[in-house]
């Protein structure tokens, strides 16, 4: 057998790990479903397309009507939407910061590594929860894009720790020091040597980030701090609940937008251990 | 006679096929000898002084027979084989610097230790003390963590552990090659030390310097890309080496007092091969000097002289 | 050590006066007015209203120019005084906070324990062999997956409607006043019980998880080997594998303190448990400035509170903090 090369090794490896290929398909259907499922209903989330209030999962309607007769199925694809958009946008932004502030304390080293050491255990210690309820509790209009934003300002301190310690260990390997020694530019060594090491990382990390963007989102629209336009799973869960939906049993209501929230995290949090195995030979299966 | 061992092959598993890492070692070791086993790294040595006492589960016993001291050692089952580690087989790993727990005194990770093993801590404790007099490590060093200790002291301490309980065979893995020139001297003669006080009955010392060897070594077993290519007392391996690649090995080692101009340092050129598909036969053949046809046969590893094996055709008993 | 804890100390109190610093300043951006909301509700004519209005603005001090504002609230919150509520005046906001923490603390402090303790056992438990491994890891995975909420609100129908098992509102029940008798007793507990079960299954997936693979790691570790390699037993091994795993788990529960908040606050809401994070919402719906600020300043400071007892724990556990080295993994 010939021997592989590392680029072909990881793909290799990536196709036959069962872990990432579920983590990858199950999400793959969730946002075919954010992306197209709106499409094969006419009813917009927020219509009342039911008079008469709520009622059960039918072939007129998929998932069924909330109490107040709209489409749970079109609430529940667009509300996929924004769930999908929060994730990618505010771990985005927590993942960048984090690579910014890690790396850049990490490479350095000395007094700029302290300075923002010391800044990312300020924000972490900080339960951000809080300050986020603050901020979005005196907005008067509340977006996504708002609130993806707030979300990743307050979630990088994650994010630049564990790429702090990466950069840390790979600083101190010897191919490094070769690539200095040979007098190559300091952004070379950083894009060329370094960052190649270090994606796998990153793509770990953001998807850490994009899963718990996702928590976060959804937890503050159940509390009433969400978008004040649109549907989320977090916004439909809190109408569920202010609305008598348990004690009504109208379960298709407040049920499956938390279950597709559990099963995109856990689809993400599987990928994240497939992909620690692919990268990390020692822990590939015999 | 201490140790015998016939025919040991060990292989490794990877996803690409059976790594043959040792062939047919044959070889043994009298009563209170310090062998030697030195060569190239990936030659195969630390693989044959790890199954001689822990297979872990990416090795594969293939065949052998292992006797010490008159007893078969079953080194293919694991679980017999605790009966038979640290009490009669022990070893001195290559990664003694961080062989503690580092959240545990030592005092008592060694108390933990020999209880585990069923004997009184209390009765051995004297004899422990002593010894590490003789190591000069104070008696301080008992209440402390292992994060206190130099380099030096973690890996006179692990000696002293692992030697405890006065084990027929003692596996010495690179223990010097971390360590300072003057440290390596201070250790190395430790060793003989605990050979000379029956502390332990025979010993294989696994490096890559022969240096060190020349210093301690009783005699010397010389390995190449998992088979044995020499094994003789000391003096002859380093000054009449008879396989070719312990010729070429001894030749490249720099001499005290040579300076460049007078005679430069020459290598042997080429690799070993990959061991995953080696080559059939004598596995030193494409880089060897003098080898021929009949080298595509595995040559038998046999008695030259006393005490003196090589694996080689060119090599017999006529030469001596 | 000691630098251990400057540094721990010094970073706590950036935190803390960065975090009084956002505490006071956020609600000054709040658009509306909160005299001017409260007094809507107080049917006022004109003359009334503007006098009413100078009044409120004296007693809050929102007359002061800004920075004079700023320096008072220090000096007010050395003193305890968070000021008045607006929605619930006249009451004293630190009288409304004080009568929340008990529940906040009755039902977060057994759930991070208990939910601390047994995911740790249970995860270095599924690390001995393959088959529990693969059966336990995904279900801790799924459930640190599961948001709070959704799991109260699972729990809330199934054992509360459905089966009808538990009430789902409240702090006990409202027919009841609060007194020592068995009744009440039973009721307290009988609310409790749902909240602090969505807690506790989500936190213990968590630590099941994160146990398993520290576990794992310090199985790997050279001194795992070493004793392996001397024929140790697998208990020996086991218990020094475990002793070592609990101290980034240690680590972690300070780490965890905001998401734990986080989920706290909304299975109050879930259960109208009347702990501070219901008490927070109210404020914010009803535009209470004093009391927003209060609940957020009494969150920081219990987060802070626990954070240091931890460390302290910390250093007691760890030899190495003592000997120098920092220890935790950074």
């Amino acid at each position: 057998m010939k021997v592989i090369n590392k680029k072909n090794e990881f793909v290799f490896f990536a196709f036959r790990n069962k872990k990432v290929i579920i983590g990858i398909v199950v999400i793959l259907i969730f946002l075919l479903f954010a992306l197209v499922g709106p499409n094969f209903t006419e009813n917009d989330p927020f219509d009342f397309a039911y008079p008469s209030g709520p009622s059960k999962p039918s072939p007129d309607y998929w998932l069924g009507t909330t109490m107040f007769g709209q489409d749970v199925y079109s609430q529940f694809t667009n509300g996929l939407r924004a769930t999908f958009l929060v994730g990618a946008l505010g771990g985005g932004l927590a993942t960048l910061i984090g690579i910014i502030i890690g790396f850049t304390g990490g490479y350095r080293g000395g007094i700029i590594d302290e300075i923002l050491n010391i800044l990312t255990n300020i924000v972490l210690v900080l339960p951000g929860f809080a300050v986020l309820l603050i901020i979005a509790a005196y907005l008067d209009v509340r977006s996504l894009i708002s609130e993806s934003i707030f979300i990743g300002l307050t979630a990088w301190p994650w994010a630049a720790r564990a790429i702090r310690a990466q950069t840390f260990s790979l600083k101190s390997r010897e191919f490094i020091d070769l690539a200095k020694l040979s007098g190559m530019k300091a952004w070379k060594i950083i894009i060329g040597e370094i960052a190649p090491n270090m994606l796998s990382y990153l793509v770990m990390t953001f998807i850490l980030q994009f899963g718990g963007a996702i928590l976060i989102a959804a937890t503050l629209d159940f509390i009433g701090l969400g978008p004040t336009e649109g549907i989320s799973l977090g916004l439909m869960m809190q109408g569920a609940v202010s609305w008598g939906a348990l004690q009504l049993g109208v379960w298709w209501w407040f049920v499956p937008p938390g279950l597709a929230i559990t099963a995109i995290v856990s689809a993400l949090y599987l990928m994240n251990i497939g992909l620690d195995e692919i990268f990390n030979p020692k822990l590939r299966e015999m | 006679m201490s140790l015998s061992v016939e025919n040991l092959t060990v292989y490794y598993q990877t996803l690409q096929g059976p790594v043959r890492a040792l062939e047919n070692a044959c070889f043994s070791l009298a009563d209170g000898e310090i062998m030697g086993l030195a060569g190239e790294s990936g030659c195969g040595k630390t693989t044959l002084g790890l199954s001689l006492i822990y297979l872990s589960e990416r090795m594969r016993y293939i065949q052998g027979k292992v006797v010490l001291s008159g007893t078969d050692i079953p080194i293919w089952d694991h679980t017999k084989m605790d009966t038979y580690r640290y009490k009669y087989i022990s070893i001195i790993p290559q990664y003694a610097m961080s062989a503690m727990n580092p959240t545990r005194k030592i005092g008592k990770m060694v108390h933990d230790l020999i209880s585990a093993r069923c004997i009184d801590f209390e009765k051995i404790k004297p004899e422990f003390l002593r010894r590490l007099g003789l190591v000069k490590l104070s008696e301080d060093i008992l209440s402390m963590y292992p994060i206190e200790l130099s380099g030096g002291m973690k890996q006179r301490m692990v000696m002293v552990i692992s030697s405890l309980l006065n084990p027929e065979l003692l596996i010495a893995d690179e223990i010097t090659s971390a360590l300072d020139v003057s440290t390596q001297k201070a250790v190395a003669e430790m060793l003989v030390e605990f050979r000379n006080r029956k502390f332990l009955n025979s010993m294989i010392v696994i490096t890559h310097d022969i240096s060190v060897l020349y210093q301690i070594a009783d005699s010397i077993l010389v390995m190449y890309a998992g088979q044995l290519s020499e094994k003789g007392p000391k003096e002859e391996i380093i000054e009449n080496p008879l396989h070719p690649y312990t010729k070429l090995l001894i030749s490249s080692l720099p001499k005290i007092g040579m300076k460049i101009n007078e005679k430069r340092l020459s290598g042997i050129p080429g690799k070993p091969p990959l061991l995953l598909n080696p080559p059939e036969g004598c596995r030193f053949r494409d880089r060897c000097p003098v080898g021929f046809e009949k080298c595509k046969e595995v040559p038998p590893f046999i008695r030259i002289k006393d005490n003196h094996y090589v694996a080689c055709w060119k090599v017999s008993k006529k030469d001596v | 050590m000691k630098k251990y804890f400057t540094r721990k100390i010094f970073v706590y109190a950036i935190t803390f006066f960065v975090a009084v610093t956002i505490d006071w300043l956020i609600p000054r951006f709040m658009p509306g007015d909160p005299i001017s909301n409260m007094l809507s509700r107080a049917a006022l004519n004109a003359d009334g209203y503007e006098m009413m209005y100078g009044y409120f603005s004296k007693l809050f001090g929102l007359d002061l120019p800004v920075w004079r504002q700023y320096l008072n609230f220090w000096a007010n919150l050395f003193k305890g005084d968070l000021g008045i509520s607006l929605y619930l005046f006249p009451q004293p906001v630190m009288k409304v906070i004080w009568r929340s923490v008990p529940y906040d603390l009755f039902l977060l402090i057994p759930s991070i324990l208990l939910s601390w303790i047994a995911g740790n056992r249970f995860g270095a438990f599924a690390a001995r062999s393959k088959w529990l491994d693969n059966t336990v890891s995904p279900i801790g995975y799924i459930l640190s997956a599961t948001p709070y909420l959704w799991l109260g609100i699972i729990l809330a129908w199934f054992f509360g409607i459905v089966l009808d098992i538990f009430p789902i509102a409240g702090a006990y029940s409202y027919s009841l006043a609060p007194d020592l008798s068995w009744i009440f007793v039973f009721s307290l507990v009988e609310h409790w019980f749902l909240p602090f079960a969505s807690l506790f299954i989500v936190n213990f997936g968590g630590w099941a998880i994160g146990m398993r693979n520290m576990i794992i790691y310090e199985l790997e570790a050279d001194y795992s080997h070493y004793l392996e390699v001397l024929g140790m037993p697998r208990s020996l091994i086991r218990r020094y594998a475990f002793k070592n795993a609990v101290l980034p788990q240690i680590t972690g529960l300070a780490l965890q303190l905001g998401v734990i908040v986080a989920g706290a606050l909304s299975t109050e809401v879930v259960f109208s448990y009347p702990g501070i994070g219901s008490l927070l919402l109210n404020a914010i719906q009803n535009q209470d400035y004093f009391l927003i600020q209060g609940c957020f300043l009494f969150i920081i400071i219990g987060v802070l509170i626990a954070n240091f007892a931890i460390d302290v724990i910390y250093v007691i556990v760890d030899p190495r903090t003592r000997k120098g080295m920092t220890g935790e993994t950074e």
